[in-house]
C-alpha cells in the first residue's frame, strides 16, 4: 500500500484550482480557433477573437477566465493500492478553500441554497469518487459556471420516445437557454441509469475529447441541429452555437429512458494532476 | 452595425441614435448589480445611491489581483433579473448591461422608460477587466461578489440588444 500525504492533496486540488480557472485546455482552444476560420461574417470572427485573446490574457495574468469561476467539481481517481488515513471530503475542501482565496478566484458557493449566504472560499466542492486500478491518485478540477448549470436539464423520457426523443430535448434545451449560458458551448449528454446516474455521465461526457465510439452520429446530429438555430457566440448569432456533442450511457430499466444534458460554457475549463 | 461611443453623464437624446446591433463603448462611470442587490433595492426598498440615469451592469467581479483595481468581470445572465427591471427603470436607471436575451415583457418595459438593454460578451471576463481603471465599494459588503462597486471604465464594449424604437 502506497501512503497518501494529506498535505500533498491539499496542495494539488488548490494548484489545479487556480490552474484550471487560468489556462484554457488546449482541445478547447483548438475547437475555438476552428469554429473562428468557420464563421463568415466580421463581427463573429472578431468575437471569437476577443474569446480567444481573454483566454491568452488569463494564461499570462492573475485574472481568471471568468469572473465567474463556478463550483469546484472535484473528480478523485484513487488507485486500489493507495491509503488514505483521513476525511477525503474534508481534505478536498481544506484545498479548494486554499486555492481559491490564494488564486484571486472568485467565491461563489453558499451556506444553504435558501439562506443565500456566501461561505466566502468557495466551498464546499462538489466530489465524485472512484476507486481504480494502481497506487496513484489522479485528482480532476472541473470548475463549472452557474450561468451553463441554469441551462442544464434532466427529463425522465419513455421508451417511445427513442433516439428521436433525445435529439428533440437535447436541442429544444439549447434554443431555450443557450444564448445565456455563454456559448459556443459543448454539450455533456447522458443517456440511461436512473436520474442521479444520468445527471453524473452528462457532467463526466464533458471531459471527453473524441466522439463516441458507439453514439458518434448522435454526438453529430446534436450538433449540427444546433448550430442551424442560429445563436452563435455571445448570442450575437453566426454558426457557432456548439463546438462539440459528448454522449456517455449506462444500462437503463426496461420501462424508462433517462437523459441530460449538461451545457459548457466556452470556458471548458478543467486541470489534471496525479499524485 | 455602427460604433457608438458613449461618455457618462447619460443624455437620453443619444438612446435615438442607437439601434439593436450596434456596438457602444462606454466611457465613464457604471454600476454592478446582481441578484440579491437588486432584490434588496426593489423589495426592501434600500436604495443605497442616486440610480437616476445610472448605467447597472449584472456583475460580480473576482478579486483585484496585486496591481490591478479589479479581478475578470464579465456579465451574467440578464433574465434572471427581469423581476426587477420594471422597479429600477422607474427609479431611473437608464442603461442595463448583462448577457442574453430579456423576456418580450421585459423588452416592452425598457422602451416604455425610454432606457436601453446592452449585452456584452459573455466569458471574457479577464479582458472586460482591463478596460476598469478604477473600482470603489459602494454598498452591500456582506454580499462578497454580489455588493455594489461602482467601477469607472475605458471605452466598454457592448451591443444594444433593446433600443427605443417603439414595439408595434
Amino acid at each position: 500500500m502506497r501512503k497518501i500525504n494529506r498535505q500533498q492533496l491539499i496542495d494539488e486540488i488548490a494548484k489545479l484550482c487556480i490552474k484550471a480557472n487560468r489556462e484554457l485546455p488546449d482541445h478547447q482552444i483548438e475547437l475555438l480557433k476552428k469554429a473562428r476560420e468557420n464563421e463568415e461574417t466580421e463581427l463573429h470572427r472578431e468575437l471569437l477573437g476577443q474569446v480567444l485573446e481573454n483566454a491568452e490574457l488569463a494564461r499570462n495574468t492573475e485574472l481568471p477566465i471568468c469572473q465567474d469561476c463556478g463550483m469546484a467539481v472535484v473528480i478523485l481517481k484513487v488507485g486500489r493500492e493507495c491509503f488514505l488515513d483521513f476525511d477525503i471530503d474534508q481534505v478536498i475542501n481544506v484545498g479548494v478553500a486554499k486555492g481559491y482565496t490564494e488564486g484571486y478566484l472568485r467565491a461563489s458557493m453558499l451556506f444553504s441554497p435558501l439562506d443565500r449566504r456566501n461561505t466566502e472560499n468557495n466551498t464546499k466542492a462538489i466530489i465524485h469518487t472512484e476507486l481504480v486500478a494502481g497506487d496513484k491518485v489522479e485528482v480532476i478540477v472541473c470548475p463549472k459556471g452557474g450561468g451553463s448549470e441554469n441551462a442544464s436539464r434532466v427529463k425522465m423520457l419513455t421508451p417511445a420516445d427513442g433516439r428521436q426523443g433525445i435529439v428533440d430535448f437535447v436541442v429544444d434545451a439549447v434554443k431555450n437557454k443557450g444564448a445565456s449560458a455563454c456559448p459556443p458551448l459543448t454539450l455533456g449528454v447522458g443517456i440511461g441509469g436512473t436520474i442521479e446516474h444520468v445527471a453524473r455521465l452528462a457532467k463526466f461526457a464533458l471531459l471527453e475529447e473524441k466522439p463516441s465510439d458507439e453514439f458518434a452520429d448522435l454526438e453529430a446530429e446534436i450538433t449540427e441541429k444546433c448550430n442551424q438555430l442560429g445563436i452563435g457566440v455571445g448570442g450575437f448569432g453566426g454558426k457557432s452555437t456548439v463546438l462539440a456533442t459528448h454522449v456517455l450511457s449506462h444500462s437503463c430499466h426496461i420501462a424508462t429512458l433517462p437523459v441530460a444534458v449538461n451545457i459548457q460554457c466556452h470556458a471548458a475549463r478543467h486541470a489534471r494532476g496525479i499524485i | 452595425m455602427k460604433t457608438i461611443k458613449l461618455t457618462t453623464p447619460i443624455n437620453r437624446e443619444d438612446f435615438k441614435k442607437m439601434e439593436k446591433g450596434d456596438l457602444v463603448l462606454i466611457t465613464g462611470e457604471i454600476y454592478t448589480a446582481r441578484d440579491t442587490a437588486h432584490k434588496i433595492i426593489t423589495c426592501d426598498g434600500n436604495v443605497p445611491f442616486d440610480l437616476n440615469d445610472k448605467i447597472i451592469y449584472y456583475a460580480g467581479p473576482a478579486p483585484a489581483p496585486p496591481g490591478r483595481p479589479i479581478g475578470s468581470i464579465g456579465p451574467t445572465t440578464s433574465s434572471r433579473m427581469d423581476v426587477y427591471t420594471e422597479r429600477m427603470l422607474q427609479l431611473g436607471v437608464a442603461i442595463k448591461i448583462g448577457k442574453g436575451p430579456r423576456s418580450p415583457e421585459t423588452e416592452k418595459v425598457f422602451k416604455d422608460n425610454n432606457a436601453i438593454y446592452l449585452s456584452a460578451l459573455g466569458g471574457a471576463g479577464a479582458l472586460l477587466a482591463t478596460k476598469v481603471k478604477k473600482a470603489e465599494l459602494v454598498a452591500f459588503p456582506h454580499l462578497g461578489p454580489e455588493a455594489i462597486y461602482r467601477l469607472e471604465v475605458e471605452d466598454f464594449p457592448a451591443i444594444v440588444v433593446v433600443d427605443t424604437t417603439p414595439s408595434c
